[in-house]
């Protein structure tokens, strides 16, 4: 150690500092490499999604030919407006439009209630204990695994018993009954390494069960509610089981409505048409990631690491 | 009956009994120390004063009202936490008035009662930040003010200090002074420093394994120790306790203790009372700053006793210079002027001020005398 000289600690160059993303310094060679995989990634990965883009602004003339990986030709966006509010679903030339109102129904309150109810569950769990919560908890864990055709005759016994069956609120019903496990186990976990004290200065400040809730842990709860939003926005809008098995017509999920679109088997298979409902039905998914992605991520890894 | 009454408190878990009997009591205005070390039972007390743990048996009760029960808000307390607990989602301002706003007083009295406690504070110029953006003794300060704009009856403090680096510490510890001398508040106060518990407190409770070992002023628990742990608990150094006889000469009782070269020493004691121990064995507690050069004895003392021993080592702090010998087997250590030329492996005439001496039953470990 003593062999170093005083030199060489003092009068280094500056070295160029890594920014916070690069733990490891690497070499341009390897940069490059890295680069060049990633993209190679990307692409295959873009590369299905491009080509439903591509041929959804293409005439049907232009695929049946057989041109798939072309640009199109004739550009045009008359399969859009077909699938969205002409083309044939079932019986009916509506297009998806009524479907996706559907599911917009069924999604924001099923996201809303199950989000809201797991958060006071995860509160009470964590901030109000009493003898057998941890049980209880595990109980609910119970719900994240149990496949979804196992539940399907009960519930459909007890929609049918409670008088919702081919109801959007008895889809409502089914979404946040089967997201609750996954909510409260988002929500516990975050509230777990919230401190107690702050409850209980709240508790003498004269606050009660829910106001503590509203003005005290809801305020700190951004990042973890961003993540439950994202899961249960994506499972619930992307389910087909629940909405096939549990709606009737007029409260048909946009997924049955794609399903029914494709497979539509009278008259000449739309190709472009049904690649412009596809899209359609992956925007809003599309545009909860883009808009809450980043902070899906932070949520995540809340509570893992400090800060 | 005091203003804060405890009376006959216990606290199990389960079948586990973790509180046994306590009963003190405050008056008004006083500060009230609950001191011991971790496991003691202290803030399992404190948090049953606040109402955040249920009591099990006993009263609690609160300017003559008896509290058990009665939510924690309308027992007209207020508490500052060990992390004092500041609400991250708040600005100072509404971290101060949260309790006030809570209790339905109005939008003006609440900013007037906010600009009071932020001067009294000095923290006017923070009221718009989030406690993110503050030092740790500003935390401290607001979390201070959150209990102060209550106007409660009694202020309670879980060890508000022991997350301060240790000048920021001392300094606190004299503002929380300064302010129950200002404000004259009952206060009850948690900690395991006994520093802080003597420095700040009108009366101390010292806690030991879920029991009161003893309650009294500060003075009464430095001085007479009521057991063997008060008197190994408070104070540091702290008191030396020398295995030791009782003997009786010339009519007196003496304690006859060993020093360094294994002779044995007599020391006249103060309290003729301990005549009935003679030839029994004793625990003689003296503090260090009782043992001292002949020069720095206390001269109003009426029983100094003169003793020759070998030093072993000399801690020279500054303010004091500290002696460590041997007594009865057992390093003793001595605190003499700083000034004092003592140098280790020395025989050096030690004056005992045997005044403040205090003698322990060796088998109850109760004091006697």
């Amino acid at each position: 150690m003593s062999t170093i000289s005083q030199e060489a600690v003092v009068v280094r160059p500056a070295a160029p500092v890594p920014s916070q993303d690069t733990a490891v310094r690497t070499s341009r060679v390897a940069r490059t490499f890295i680069y060049l995989v990633l993209l190679l990634f990307a692409l295959f990965y873009l590369l299905p999604f491009a080509i439903m883009v591509i041929n959804s602004v293409k005439p049907l003339s232009e695929i049946t030919g057989g041109n798939m990986l072309a640009l199109p030709q004739d550009w045009t966006i008359a399969p859009w407006l077909s699938a969205w509010s002409t083309a044939q679903i079932g019986v009916e030339p509506t297009g998806l439009r009524p479907y996706f109102l559907n599911s917009i129904l069924m999604v924001v309150p099923a996201v809303a209630i199950s989000t809201i109810l797991g958060a006071l569950n995860g509160y009470v769990l964590t901030k109000w204990r009493f003898r057998g919560d941890t049980i209880l908890f595990g109980l609910m864990l119970f719900a994240c695994f149990i496949p979804f055709q196992i539940v399907l005759i009960p519930m459909a016994r007890m929609l049918g018993l409670m008088g919702l069956a081919g109801s959007t609120p008895g889809l409502i019903l089914v979404h946040v009954v089967y997201g609750l496990g996954f909510t409260t186990l988002y929500f516990r976990n975050y509230y777990a390494a919230f401190p107690t004290e702050l409850v209980r200065a709240a508790m003498m400040d004269g606050a009660g069960f829910f106001r503590i809730f509203w003005r005290i842990m809801l305020p700190v709860s951004g990042p973890i509610a961003v993540v439950s939003v994202i899961w249960q926005f994506t499972n619930i809008w992307n389910d087909f089981l629940f909405g096939a098995s549990f709606a009737d017509l007029d409260s048909m999920p946009m997924t049955v409505g794609l399903n029914n679109l494709v497979n539509s088997s009278t008259g000449v298979k739309e190709y472009n048409v049904h690649f412009a409902g596809a899209i359609l039905a992956a925007l809003p998914t599309l545009l909860v990631y883009i808009v809450a992605g980043r902070y899906f991520v932070r949520g995540l890894m809340a509570g893992s690491v400090k800060g | 009956m005091g203003f804060l009454d405890i009376r006959n408190v216990t606290k199990s878990y389960g079948s586990v009994e973790v509180l046994h009997r306590v009963d003190i009591s405050a008056e008004e205005g006083e500060f009230l120390v609950l001191v011991g070390p971790s496991g003691c039972g202290k803030s399992t007390l404190l948090n049953m004063i606040a109402g955040l743990e249920a009591i099990s048996s006993g009263d609690i009760a609160i300017n003559g009202r008896v509290v058990n029960g009665v939510h924690p808000s309308k027992r007209n307390i207020a508490m500052v936490f060990q992390s004092y607990a500041l609400y991250p989602n708040m600005t100072v301002g509404q971290n101060i008035t949260f309790g006030l706003e809570m209790h339905g007083v109005p939008k003006p009295e609440r900013d007037k009662a906010l600009a009071q406690v932020a001067k009294l504070l000095q923290i006017d110029h923070l009221l718009d930040r989030k406690p993110a953006q503050l030092s740790g003794g500003q935390r401290q300060r607001v979390a201070m003010g959150r209990a102060l704009v209550r106007n409660p009856d009694v202020f309670l403090f879980d060890e508000p200090l022991s997350n301060l680096d240790a000048k920021l510490r001392v300094d606190m510890r004299t503002e929380i002074k300064k302010l129950h001398q200002r404000l004259g508040r009952t206060i009850v106060y948690v900690t395991h420093d006994q520093i802080e518990a003597m420095t700040l407190s009108t009366r101390i409770a010292v806690m030991n394994k879920g029991y009161v070992q003893q309650f009294g002023t500060p003075k009464e628990i430095y001085d007479t120790p009521s057991n063997l742990f008060v008197a190994s608990f408070m104070g540091s150094p702290s008191m030396n306790l020398i295995p030791a006889k009782v003997a009786v000469e010339n009519g007196a009782p003496h304690v006859v203790v060993m020093d360094a070269e294994g002779q044995a020493r007599l020391l006249r004691l103060s309290q003729p009372a301990l005549s009935a121990w003679s030839g029994r064995e004793i625990v003689l507690g003296v503090r260090p700053e009782a043992i001292t050069d002949p020069e720095g004895a206390d001269r109003k003392s009426l029983n100094v006793q003169p003793l020759k021993n070998r030093v072993t080592v000399t801690e020279p702090a500054g303010s004091d210079t500290f002696v460590t010998t041997t007594l009865g087997g057992k390093d003793i250590i001595a605190r003499m002027r700083a000034d004092a030329s003592v140098s280790p492996g020395e025989v050096f005439d030690f004056a005992v001020n045997m005044d403040k001496a205090v003698a322990f039953d060796p088998v109850t470990e109760n004091r006697i005398a």
